[in-house]
């Protein structure tokens, strides 16, 4: 076959499927058994989680919003754990289900796609190890992110998880976790890990509890942490030692500190800030070194800041804010807000289970009320009675972008030339755009040169052109019905919703009246619609 | 054991939510006006002071041994020979000879010390003065120096990036507002700055937004886009931008080719040129990027190859500025994120070193024609507290450029950050 015919076949074949997609009908219709893989276990702490946030309300006198329609739940969703909008392809399958099973069924397909749990690694590892890329050789980011994605992917335990990355111990390459470690060794001492970062890291990333606050001097403001419980924690990891056949212990090392106001450096025994009793049994019935010791008690089932906090990184994800502000650090003794105990509570007891714990909140009513309400207020959206608005971060509005300009699912199942052109428009997007850098949630407005790189970009102006092989806009033009099926079409495509009817008057009578050709129109449609607030925030 | 400081505890102590709250709030900086009216007031008053900062970033940390800091004779020249420059006894290294000829306006300080040797890490050092911190980012020089001098008349974005490299400057805590604007070699034009369509159906788009936008605010928040998304707000300034006159300064097509030539054929060159017409129109802080000096590797054939595009560079700036009157209303700075190791690696290369390096200054108040503080011949560590932190060389600067640098902004909650907590560095600017 020459290369034109190839191509010629390629378009023939494409412009067929995207004809099939939008013409509303679907090969293949969701399995009952994949509509009912919602484990019945959930029901009751989603029942009760309800209840908690009832009350919640009812205390404060808040009417909620209602719950929102399906489809934007399934936007959150595939924004929230996948950074990336559903396809019109996935919106017409989900569609042919009946609405009360739609919201179930689509959270299974996401937490069983493989862009799930690489999108929550690279967001998990910008906690554990920041963005930085570390050390020459013996740090591996990569190779890290790759191994926490596969852990994710096979929903490991979460406890699991952080014993590896505290306790683990081998080469970088090949104990991909013991990268937690090496990321910290201090390229302008002795290339050995830092004791001090990795306690920061430890306290923050799995306690949420900001300890490195004491590294220098007591608590100054009304805590209770002194400089002691930050270098008797260091302590667990003095022991970790690089070398060339990787991580491992060596026994009988020591740590020593110079206090402030102190004279002499002294010699410092690990202890850990509290839970002391919980300490004393891990050592009496799992006896080990320093990390796996530290690793024991951090991951324990009745250590409950451990727990507290993977809800509430979970909760932000999902959410686009966290449970409790700032999302590293939850107040050890409360108070808590509404949902934080009981979920952290079903979370240690069933083992860790990540994708339960995503499943207990996304199947709540909280996560799915509407954003919009009647009586809207600031004082509604932070109770949570209104479903809260967040700026979307550089990697879901490219991920957006690129999903909105074609009518089939991009992902792992795509051909390798198109994930390749996408993957390599998103990285030169992101850089431009703005990385938020490490796990920030804020809700600033958006930039000038976010503003002129979704107006003039290259990214937009590549994936709304004319362009019948690779874009959405021109294939709605071409293959749509008529001009209702045509705005319809591309409001699904991006947005993820049907236009309201004065939306549909509007660019139905553009469409009639326009000039231009229907390819342009709807290229500027597509402009439109991706550059609306709408396209740019969480909702 | 180390007893050094990772964090200063001071500022983990911030209420992030509700600093942030605020942010978000009010779209704008937050932090005191008053601060803004002092600048600007002193600026009426001091029109001696530089009134922009260029920066040119070598990106990877270039050694010192083979650009401003040359040991000729001893080891750790590794082969390395000097020149003698304008300045009487102030040596460069080989390959710098159009810069050695202006050396009469360039200060250089020799024992800048950190206590980052990450590429990442030392990045965020160097541009902000702090190191990392997890729970606030800190502005960078450029940031600073926007929030704090007035707009005046710029229409443009006041803190340019030109050829970034890996580690953006950003606002941190003072507004992305401040991030710098990334733009790429001046050859190709400013990016995104031009519609894709005609005027027309530009006009029409922009008009065909209102409806989507009036669904979207229905429902909603009673100030949805006044105190929370500003996205119009946004769109419009962005267009406003697109239309400035100002954006000339970016043009170089018209620029004749004896301007361009001094510079070199080359991006650097470009966009050093680029800078210094952009601070003409009153841009605050361009940042031009010059990458690859992570020579682990080959070493020497690394910078000499470097040197051949910064030198030209750097040294037409500075003439640039002088011929029209310009230099003494812009700072010029030069450095990367760290130094290398006086000893060669068995791969020909230099390593990361924190441990005494160099930063150029030139041009504003600067003191030119000296050398302030060594590094060890015998390739030994420059002990922290005998060397220059950077943090130092930030406090000068601000200092120079009329914003007190110890100025405490207050926070919502009332907790104060420090501009920098460098100490100025006496006899390295005119008084």
């Amino acid at each position: 076959m020459t290369g034109k015919s190839m191509i010629a076949m390629a378009l023939f074949l494409t412009v067929s499927l995207s004809g099939l997609v939008l013409s509303l009908s679907h090969s293949e219709i969701p399995s009952a058994a994949a509509q009912s893989s919602i484990s019945h276990s959930e029901r009751p702490v989603i029942d009760q989680l309800n209840q908690q946030f009832r009350q919640h309300y009812s205390e404060r006198e808040l009417e909620p919003a209602r719950l929102a329609n399906s489809l934007t739940v399934a936007r959150r969703l595939s924004l929230g754990l996948m950074g990336t909008i559903p396809s019109l392809e996935d919106v017409r399958t989900l569609e042919s289900l009946p609405e009360e099973e739609r919201i179930a069924w689509w959270l299974e397909q996401v937490l069983q796609d493989r862009r799930s749990a690489d999108y929550l690694a690279e967001r998990f590892a910008r906690s554990f190890v920041g963005t930085e890329d570390g050390p020459f050789l013996v740090y591996r980011r990569r190779r890290f992110v790759t191994w926490l994605s596969d852990q994710l992917h096979a929903n490991q335990p979460y406890d699991q998880i952080v014993c590896s990355l505290i306790s683990d111990t081998g080469l970088w390459t090949d104990s991909p976790a013991v990268n937690f470690i090496t990321v910290t060794n201090d390229v302008n001492d002795d290339d050995q890990p830092d004791a001090e970062r990795l306690a920061a890291r430890t306290t923050r990333a799995f306690l949420g509890v900001r300890l490195d606050c004491v590294q220098c001097h007591d608590d100054n403001l009304d805590g209770k942490w002194v400089q002691q419980d930050f270098h008797q924690l260091a302590a667990f990891f003095c022991e970790a030692e690089s070398s060339l056949l990787g991580i491992r212990d060596k026994e009988n090392a020591e740590y020593r500190y110079k206090y402030l106001h102190a004279t002499d450096e002294q010699l410092v025994e690990p202890a850990v800030p509290f839970g002391a009793d919980l300490l004393d049994q891990v050592r009496q019935s799992q006896p080990g070194n320093r990390r796996q010791l530290l690793a024991k008690w951090v991951t324990h089932q009745d250590n409950q800041p451990f727990a507290r906090l993977m809800v509430n990184r979970i909760w932000a994800l999902l959410f686009g804010r966290p449970l409790v502000e700032p999302i590293d650090s939850v107040p050890l003794n409360g108070p808590f807000p509404p949902g934080l105990e009981l979920l952290a509570a079903d979370f240690a007891q069933h083992g860790y289970d990540v994708r339960r714990l995503i499943r207990v909140i996304a199947l709540s009513d909280v996560f799915q009320r509407d954003s919009q309400a009647d009586n809207a207020s600031e004082l509604m959206e932070e109770q949570w009675a209104l479903f809260p608005l967040s700026r979307l971060r550089p990697e879901q509005v490219s991920g957006s972008v690129v999903q909105a300009s074609s009518l089939k699912t991009i992902d792992a199942e795509s051909h390798i030339l198109v994930k390749l052109i996408r993957a390599g428009e998103k990285n030169e997007f992101i850089k431009r755009y703005g990385d938020a850098g490490e796990d920030e949630y804020t809700n600033r407005p958006g930039t000038i040169p976010q503003r002129l790189l979704m107006m003039n970009g290259k990214l937009v102006q590549e994936r709304t052109k004319d362009d019948l092989l690779f874009n959405a806009s021109t294939r709605i033009a071409r293959l749509s019905k008529n001009n209702q099926t045509c705005v319809e079409a591309a409001f699904l495509t991006t947005l993820t919703r049907r236009p309201s009817a004065d939306e549909l008057a509007y660019f139905m009578n553009r469409l009639e009246t326009s000039d231009q050709s229907r390819s342009q129109v709807l290229e500027d449609l597509f402009w439109v619609l991706l550059n609306s607030t709408e396209f740019s925030w969480n909702h | 054991m180390k007893t050094e400081k990772y964090t200063c505890g001071q500022l983990d102590h911030v209420h992030r939510r509700t600093l942030l709250k605020g942010l978000g709030l009010a779209g704008i900086s937050w932090l005191t006006p008053l601060a803004q009216a002092l600048a600007q007031q002193d600026e009426h008053s001091k029109q001696q002071r530089p009134k922009s900062v260029i920066l040119l970033w070598m990106d990877g940390g270039p050694s010192q041994l083979e650009t401003f800091d040359p040991q000729p004779n001893h080891a750790i020249a590794a082969g390395t020979e000097a020149i003698s420059t304008a300045a009487k006894g102030v040596l460069l290294a080989q390959g710098m000879g159009q810069l050695a000829e202006e050396m009469q306006d360039v200060a250089l300080v020799r024992s800048v010390v950190s206590k980052e040797g990450d590429h990442e890490r030392a990045m965020y050092n160097v541009r902000t003065g702090y190191r990392p911190d997890p729970t606030l980012v800190h502005p960078s020089l450029g940031a600073i120096l926007c929030h704090q001098l007035p707009v005046g008349a710029t229409e443009i974005p006041r803190h340019i990036s030109i050829l970034p490299g890996g580690s953006p400057s950003r606002g941190g805590y003072l507004g992305d507002e401040f991030d710098a604007f990334k733009t790429y070699d001046p050859q190709h034009g400013l990016p995104d700055m031009k519609a894709r369509v005609d005027d027309d159906r530009q006009q029409q788009r922009t008009k065909d937004l209102d409806i989507l936008e009036h669904t979207f605010a229905s429902n909603r928040l009673a100030k949805l886009e006044e105190t929370r998304t500003l996205h119009m707000h946004t769109i419009r300034n962005a267009q406003r931008m697109m239309t400035s006159e100002q954006l000339a300064a970016f043009d170089l097509s018209q620029v004749p080719e004896r301007e361009k030539t001094p510079f070199g054929d080359t991006e650097f060159g470009r966009g050093c040129l680029a800078a210094a017409r952009l601070t003409e129109v009153g841009v605050r802080c361009v940042e031009v990027t010059l990458s690859g000096w992570d020579s682990h590797v080959n070493n020497h054939g690394i910078h000499d190859g470097l040197k051949k595009v910064l030198d030209p560079a750097f040294a037409a700036l500075i003439r640039y500025l002088r011929d029209r009157d310009q230099l003494r209303n812009t700072l010029v700075l030069c450095g990367g994120e760290f130094g290398r190791t006086p000893h060669m690696n068995p791969a020909g290369g230099r390593d990361h070193w924190p441990h005494g390096f160099s930063v150029a200054l030139a041009g504003g108040n600067v003191v030119g024609g000296q050398a302030m503080g060594g590094s060890h011949a015998d390739g030994r560590k420059v002990k922290f507290d005998e060397g220059i932190p950077i943090e130092n060389i930030h406090a000068t600067i601000l200092d120079s450029l009329g914003v007190q640098a110890n100025l405490e902004l207050q926070t919502p909650i009332g907790r104060p950050i420090k501009l920098s907590e460098g100490k100025i560095i006496t006899g390295l600017m005119q008084t």
